[in-house]
């Protein structure tokens, strides 16, 4: 897990906020868990523009 | 028979005046003045901008497409409004001057009966020193990805940083925003990762170092105050997400700046603290402030009514609340709904074109005084929606008499669907897809973040670069008019 972070200086901006873990980032370019969420982002999207039209 | 003309070409325009045509048909007449010869699917430059693609990629000649709808083009820029008339003609017009069509430099009134104003921005390049050339484009010490030309640019430019870091000399990459008033955040927020996502690629990711810079207040403010996504049981911040994203691609960056000065390799810029301080680069894209295009406006006994109908950057009045007030004083419904001007009820102001009535984010000032605030963001799906909006009201008006707006538009009760690369690739790309509803925070509706948190979400992934790709051509063929093009949402 930990060859996922790379140094971050303590006490730069950087170190203040969250760092993907190796978890995060295999599923961002996993093909097969982002096809659901591609299908997940389109219903929301929809959903959305549905809810803007007036 | 009833005329439209539709002042501008851009997304907002080119939305308003095809379904304009399709609704109103060949008994009503709708014209088109646009200066530009080609439409540009301005989200897809930053692509060209690193180059995945080519300008061919992202335009298209207007004239074929609008013979093809019966649209009555005139490449031309607009140059004022009469909209009492004069005292020898007691119609409505406004004045053009052509850009092309061979008619370069000839002018020409145009009747209307109702007219959108959806002229777009002025790329301000001028208000920063150095950043422009001195005729009021893009500068020779900084690049652009505005336009698909100023993109094209921008790529060689690129290429011959990388080569440089091939040979071993390291290159500093400065990306954001040009000025303390500046918006759009989001194109430099996209343009930074591609460059990373390119250099990573390229094998020389260690050779430089990319800075972003930018006047917003805070990492994720995007001109819109910041926004909470419902993420993993939290409402996490989009500071959060941002900073994030950064770190994680080892991007260093500035904020609350306002870049005064641009000099070859170097800017100046002022802090929120009131600081002044430098920056060096070898290679730097700094969006411009926007402003109107500059368009006047006269009475009938030819007075000048440019501030009746303008606010003072330049951006049409509105049925806004532009008295408002402080911050502590905003509300949601200070947004306009009907995107109609209150002293001339046949015009319509859409997209950038239409003033605000204040900021989304909090105004801050220096120490010095300079204000540095991101301004709102009204590019894109939320310019679209309210060509679209306006356009319905206008054909109520001209085909059912309807004597008020039937349609409303308001960024206060309208979401925002935007999805920013973060490299492309078929199978490495990712992009940030983001939802936000709605676009000004409502704290009286939604107590706490301002927004519907089952609205207003955040992922990163493959997917999103999907999506990105597929509104690509989506969009490209929704402009061009092909088959089912009005069953692709704006």
């Amino acid at each position: 897990m930990a060859k996922h972070v790379k140094h971050i200086e303590p006490y730069s901006p950087q170190f203040g906020t969250m760092i993907p873990l190796g978890s995060q980032k295999f599923l961002r370019t996993c093909v097969l868990w982002q096809i659901v969420r591609f299908v997940a982002i389109n219903i929301r999207m929809t959903i959305l523009i549905l809810k803007s039209h007036h | 028979m009833a005329r439209l003309v539709v002042m501008g070409g851009g997304v907002s325009g080119h939305t308003a005046a095809t379904f304009a045509k399709k609704m109103l048909g060949k008994e009503h007449e709708v014209v088109v003045v646009t200066p530009n010869s080609l439409w540009n699917w301005i989200p897809s430059n930053i692509w060209v901008g690193v180059g995945e693609m080519g300008k061919k990629d992202v335009v298209f000649p207007l004239a074929p497409v609008y013979e093809k709808a019966g649209i009555d083009y005139r490449q031309a820029k607009a140059v004022s409004i009469h909209p009492e008339g004069n005292s020898t003609n007691g119609d409505a017009f406004i004045t053009i001057e052509y850009t092309g069509q061979n008619r370069e430099g000839q002018s020409e009134s145009l009747t209307y009966d109702y007219l959108i104003n959806a002229t777009g921005p002025k790329l301000n390049f001028g208000a920063t020193e150095g950043l422009s050339n001195g005729n009021g484009d893009v500068g020779e010490h900084t690049v652009s990805v505005c336009s698909a030309d100023h993109a094209v640019h921008a790529s060689h430019e690129l290429k011959a940083c990388i080569e440089k870091m091939k040979k071993g000399e390291k290159q500093t990459f400065l990306i954001g925003t040009g000025h303390g008033m500046c918006t759009c955040q989001g194109a430099a927020f996209e343009y930074i990762f591609n460059i990373e996502h390119t250099l990573k690629q390229e094998g020389v990711r260690d050779m430089a170092e990319i800075i972003f810079i930018t006047n917003e207040s805070f990492l994720g403010d995007f001109g819109m105050g910041g926004l909470h996504f419902k993420m993993g049981g939290f409402a996490t911040s989009s500071k959060v997400f941002a900073e994030s994203l950064y770190a994680e691609r080892g991007l260093n960056w500035i904020l609350g700046a306002h870049v005064n000065k641009v000099e070859a390799g170097k800017v100046t810029y002022e802090s929120l603290d009131g600081e002044m301080d430098t920056q060096a680069f070898d290679f730097a894209m700094l969006i411009p402030p926007f402003a109107g295009v500059g368009l006047k406006a006269y009475d009938k006994e030819d007075g000048d009514i440019t501030e009746k109908l303008f606010a003072p950057n330049g951006f049409m009045k509105v049925d806004a609340n532009y008295n408002a007030g402080s911050y502590e004083n905003w509300k949601a419904s200070d947004w306009p709904r009907t995107l109609q001007n209150q002293d001339y009820k046949n015009i319509f102001a859409v997209g950038i074109a239409f003033a605000p009535p204040h900021p989304i984010s909090k105004p801050m000032s220096s120490k010095n005084g300079t204000p540095i605030t991101p301004t709102p963001p009204r590019t894109g799906m939320p310019s679209a929606m309210m060509g679209k909006a306006v356009t319905m009201s206008i054909v109520d008006m001209i085909k059912h008499g309807a004597s008020e707006p039937t349609h409303t538009s308001s960024m206060a009760e309208m979401g925002a669907a935007c999805v920013a690369s973060a490299g492309k690739g078929l199978f490495s790309g990712t992009a940030a897809a983001m939802t936000v509803y709605p676009i000004v925070p409502d704290f009286e509706k939604y107590p706490g973040t301002g927004r519907d948190l089952n609205g207003t979400t955040g992922e990163l992934g493959l997917a999103a670069h999907w999506v990105k790709h597929i509104l690509h051509f989506g969009f490209l063929w929704k402009a061009k008019l092909k088959p089912g093009w009005t069953l692709i949402p704006e």
